[in-house]
């Protein structure tokens, strides 16, 4: 079973929320994740400044297996990208928690929060899978 | 009912991630196919292939019987250990399987087919070998071991007996040499220097570990993909299969044309395609930009459409880089476009060697 931090928040599209208490949250993918896709060779991600809404796909995990879909799983303001990944996109499968991180946003409403799963109902979605 | 090589439980215990592979549970890495595909490029990296088929073609038609069965002429191979590469095509010129024959002597020949396509395979060859007095063994009590890489020949050497390092000394590309219980062949799958190396069942698990022990890393599925397809080697089922002439797949070299009077299954066929130049080919294909050319990607050329049938991204050139079926007229050189995510993108025709040795073929 992979690491599941209880700490942050996760959609079952396998994005991890991470809320920083100030109205922003730093978002990844889940180690889960990035053990199915296997070795990332391109991250692309949004553009600082775009405002995006739950749901929308805003960035690209490439990895030598597959293009997945990274989805917004919150509504807000994309505050900062991972630069680091342009040429380390492998951070993503080294550290998918830490320095693999992917862009943080500033919340349009914090209360979107309470939409997302905890770590148990995570690792439930992913049973289920 | 899934299949487990001898080597099972040593990938389980390096930490294997194992996926189903046509039948067979085969690890499709140990945790970093990149990792593992630099390992080959740099270093020297080994792939359990025990899943592979192996058959033994004996008797006193041998010759004539192969002679007939594949598209290239095992008549070149005059020298013991001599080994070919070549495709066995039905009726219709379609590629049943592609393999590589070694020559012991004209009675006695070793065949290394793919094992997706075992039993059809070993169907096929039963069935034309009505009026020749050979006969055809499966080799299933046998593991095979691919060590690859620019230091697979030293690390190999330092774990094989003398009277062993003797038998394989100096041994040219293509040949393979019985050197005490084990099949020492100069082949691969990488684009590497290396050996294929068949051993008794029992003693396999006990020759990887000698193998780990020497340094050799253990490279997964993944990593084996990356490789062949870098080298420019097609796959069967992907690159071609049996819809596909040799002649669209980048195999017309594995075709021996003489002596004109050997009649070779498919030879009718596929002198027509030769003489009408109306197969489409194989060509490569190299992306500099992100993304990542997948298999099922189409083509769009000005003499038509394509289609990608392998892509992936090359760890060694670090951009994407593919294998595509295209009209004919599409030449080295030309831009190209490919559908991707719903845009098209532009992309360069190039041989379908991308690394050979652990260089960049490309210009």
């Amino acid at each position: 079973m992979s690491n599941i931090p209880s700490e942050l928040k996760y959609a079952t599209s396998h994005e991890w929320v991470r809320n920083e208490g100030d109205g922003t949250v730093t978002i990844g993918i889940t180690e889960h994740a990035q053990e199915l896709l296997g070795d990332m060779v391109f991250v692309e991600l949004p553009e600082v400044g775009e405002s995006v809404s739950t749901g929308d796909d805003v960035a690209v995990a490439e990895s030598v297996k597959a293009a997945s879909d990274i989805y917004a799983p919150v509504s807000g303001e994309v505050l900062a990208v991972n630069e680091e990944l342009e040429d380390s996109p492998e951070l993503v499968n080294s550290d998918a928690f830490g320095d693999g991180w992917m862009f943080k946003i500033k919340l349009d409403d914090a209360s979107e929060l309470e939409n997302l799963l905890d770590a148990e109902g995570y690792e439930n979605s992913i049973d289920e899978d | 009912m899934t299949n487990k090589t001898v080597l099972h439980a040593k990938h389980l215990e390096a930490g294997a991630k194992m996926v189903d592979f046509h039948g067979w549970e085969m690890p499709i890495n140990y945790g970093s196919q990149i990792e593992e595909h630099h390992a080959v490029r740099k270093d020297a990296g080994m792939f359990d292939v025990s899943h592979m088929t192996i058959v033994d073609i004996q008797g006193a038609d041998a010759k004539a019987y192969l002679q007939r069965l594949v598209i290239n002429d095992v008549a070149k191979l005059e020298v013991a250990g001599k080994a070919l590469y070549t495709g066995m095509c039905n009726d219709e010129g379609g590629v049943i399987d592609d393999l590589i024959i070694y020559h012991f002597t004209s009675t006695d020949y070793r065949l290394v087919v793919n094992s997706a396509t075992r039993e059809k395979d070993l169907a096929w060859m039963t069935k034309q070998a009505t009026g020749f007095d050979i006969t055809i063994t499966e080799r299933p009590e046998y593991g095979m071991i691919a060590v690859q890489g620019p230091e697979a020949k030293a690390k190999v050497a330092s774990i094989l007996s003398t009277e062993q390092n003797q038998a394989i000394e100096g041994m040219k590309p293509f040949f393979g040499v019985q050197a005490g219980d084990l099949f020492i062949a100069t082949t691969g799958y990488t684009g590497e220097s290396g050996y294929e190396i068949v051993v008794p069942e029992a003693a396999t698990a006990d020759l990887w570990q000698q193998l780990v022990d020497a340094g050799v890393a253990p490279c997964g599925l993944g990593a084996r993909d990356t490789l062949r397809l870098e080298a420019g080697m097609n796959l069967y089922g992907l690159d071609m299969d049996e819809t596909v002439s040799p002649l669209a797949a980048n195999m017309a070299w594995t075709i021996s044309w003489e002596p004109s009077e050997r009649n070779f299954i498919g030879r009718d066929v596929l002198a027509a395609q030769r003489e009408a130049g109306d197969q489409p080919k194989l060509v490569g294909l190299v992306m500099t930009e992100k993304g990542v050319l997948r298999t099922g990607l189409k083509v769009v050329t000005e003499a038509g459409e394509g289609v990608i049938t392998s892509g992936t991204f090359s760890p060694t050139l670090q951009h994407s880089i593919a294998m595509a079926r295209v009209p004919r007229s599409v030449k080295v050189g030309d831009v190209v476009e490919v559908e991707m995510r719903k845009k098209l993108v532009s992309v360069k025709v190039v041989k379908p060697s991308f690394v050979r040795n652990g260089k960049s073929q490309l210009d």
